[in-house]
């Protein structure tokens, strides 16, 4: 049994790099998305609101995997030909995405309104405002529940494995596949999830402490 | 690009859907009222356990928080019967994952409530002579249950949305349901338009429901 896993090492290993490859495109990509869409609901035109509002709360409100399939073999069906792969990264990204406008929106909503008028009373344009004022105070409310909700980035990366993506979750069906050794694999799999998960939930937490002073 | 809708094979197929909704909804309330049992006893036991009893359901809540719920499924219901003389039906194997999934959730829930309790309050029922199991009960509980109310009904429903992986284990819940549709029919876009539609109504009533609680409960505050 043992033998078997150690052979099977490094196949498991580049499925955990594409794991993490996902994870990171998806994590980069809904960050950009997410606060470009955040400013858009928080300071947008009524319009640009409401549609940021819908799009949150219909991702939201579906599961990630319908989303996922519904990318995945949607986009072909109106002729759009991604590569499974990119469906898979479009489909997590929106996903995340959705999660990233929340967290902004929370973020920026906890700043006082007056930090904002203080700062348009000593004249500052509204892009002076953001960048001086309210992004520097905000980012620290936003910076512990982002880098929790990583996590779940991470975690559903491992439903791209339903689109024949060998990602970590894929790797682990196909080694069981060979081996039929399913328990020692699907444990060895849960503890390499746990580890990463793990690690960023902690540095979540630290990070919330370390900035709690600023909470009053 | 030229792509006509045409829903008539999703309704001809409507049963599936329907049937996979009703599925979903079973599953989830079977295993929301199991984890929430789950819940509560480990989070009572863990604010008033000593430090060991405290690391293990630690562990256990964490552990199931950051592993990936499809990578759960597979290990109960394809992994566990090759070391554990037990068999189940795809079903029952979905329920006894998303009760201990939902459980791992549901135990941070109420013990954060439970510590928001305010400590006069304990202090009151102990001056009025309520035995600790009164306090518990009539005192502690009620008051934890209302704190918890609103991040209770998020938590149902994103557990509700999760039933959706027990379409990797083919049961023919709502997502199963539409991959059916696609696969048989290929009306890919219309099957997910209505499914995406089907899983905000149910959400959007259960969450109309779960506030409808929350502000009855409020009210008595």
């Amino acid at each position: 049994m043992l033998t078997q896993i150690a052979y099977a090492l490094p196949f498991l290993a580049q499925g955990f790099a594409l794991t993490l490859w996902v994870s990171l495109l998806v994590v980069v990509f809904s960050l950009i998305a997410g606060v470009i869409m955040g400013v858009g609901l928080v300071y947008g035109p009524v319009p640009l609101q409401w549609a940021v509002r819908i799009f949150s709360d219909t991702i939201r409100g579906i599961p990630i995997l319908v989303l996922i399939f519904f990318v995945y073999y949607g986009l072909p069906a109106v002729g759009l030909h991604l590569p499974s792969f990119w469906a898979a990264v479009l489909a997590l990204t929106l996903f995340k995405t959705a999660q990233v406008v929340e967290y902004f929106r929370g973020a920026v909503g906890s700043i006082p309104k007056g930090q904002s008028e203080a700062a348009m009373a000593i004249g500052l344009t509204f892009r002076q405002r953001l960048a001086y004022v309210i992004f520097p105070q905000a980012f620290r409310r936003f910076l512990p529940p982002w880098i929790n909700g990583v996590t779940d980035a991470v975690k559903g990366s491992a439903l791209v494995s339903l689109l024949g993506i060998t990602d970590l979750m894929q790797a682990i069906n196909q080694v069981i596949g060979r081996t039929y050794e399913a328990m020692p694999l699907y444990i060895l799999g849960a503890l390499i999830y746990f580890a990463v998960n793990y690690a960023l939930s902690l540095a979540s937490r630290r990070l919330e402490r370390r900035f709690s002073f600023i909470r009053e | 690009m030229g792509y006509a809708l045409n829903f008539n094979l999703i309704w001809r197929h409507f049963d599936k859907l329907w049937g996979g909704l009703l599925l979903s909804l079973e599953l989830a309330v079977i295993s929301i009222a199991i984890g929430t049992v789950i819940g509560l006893v480990l989070a009572v036991w863990y604010v008033s356990a000593g430090r060991i009893v405290r690391t293990i359901i630690a562990a256990y809540v964490e552990f199931i928080r950051n592993v990936p719920l499809i990578l759960l499924v597979y290990l109960v219901f394809y992994g566990l019967p090759t070391v554990v003389d037990i068999a189940y039906s795809a079903p029952t194997s979905f329920v006894v994952t998303l009760s201990l999934y939902s459980g791992a959730y549901l135990v941070e829930v109420f013990r954060s409530g439970l510590e928001a309790v305010p400590r006069g309050q304990l202090d009151a029922g102990k001056a009025i002579g309520l035995t600790p199991w009164q306090r518990l009960l009539n005192v502690r509980l009620p008051t934890m249950l209302r704190i918890t109310l609103p991040a209770l009904s998020n938590t149902f429903i994103s557990l509700f949305k999760d039933t959706s992986v027990a379409s990797v284990i083919s049961v023919p819940e709502l997502t199963y349901g539409a991959q059916w549709i696609n696969f048989n029919t290929f009306r890919i876009v219309e099957v997910y338009l209505v499914v995406t539609a089907m899983y905000l109504v149910t959400g959007y009533i259960l969450l109309f429901a779960l506030r409808l609680v929350e502000r009855r409960f409020r009210a008595a505050r």
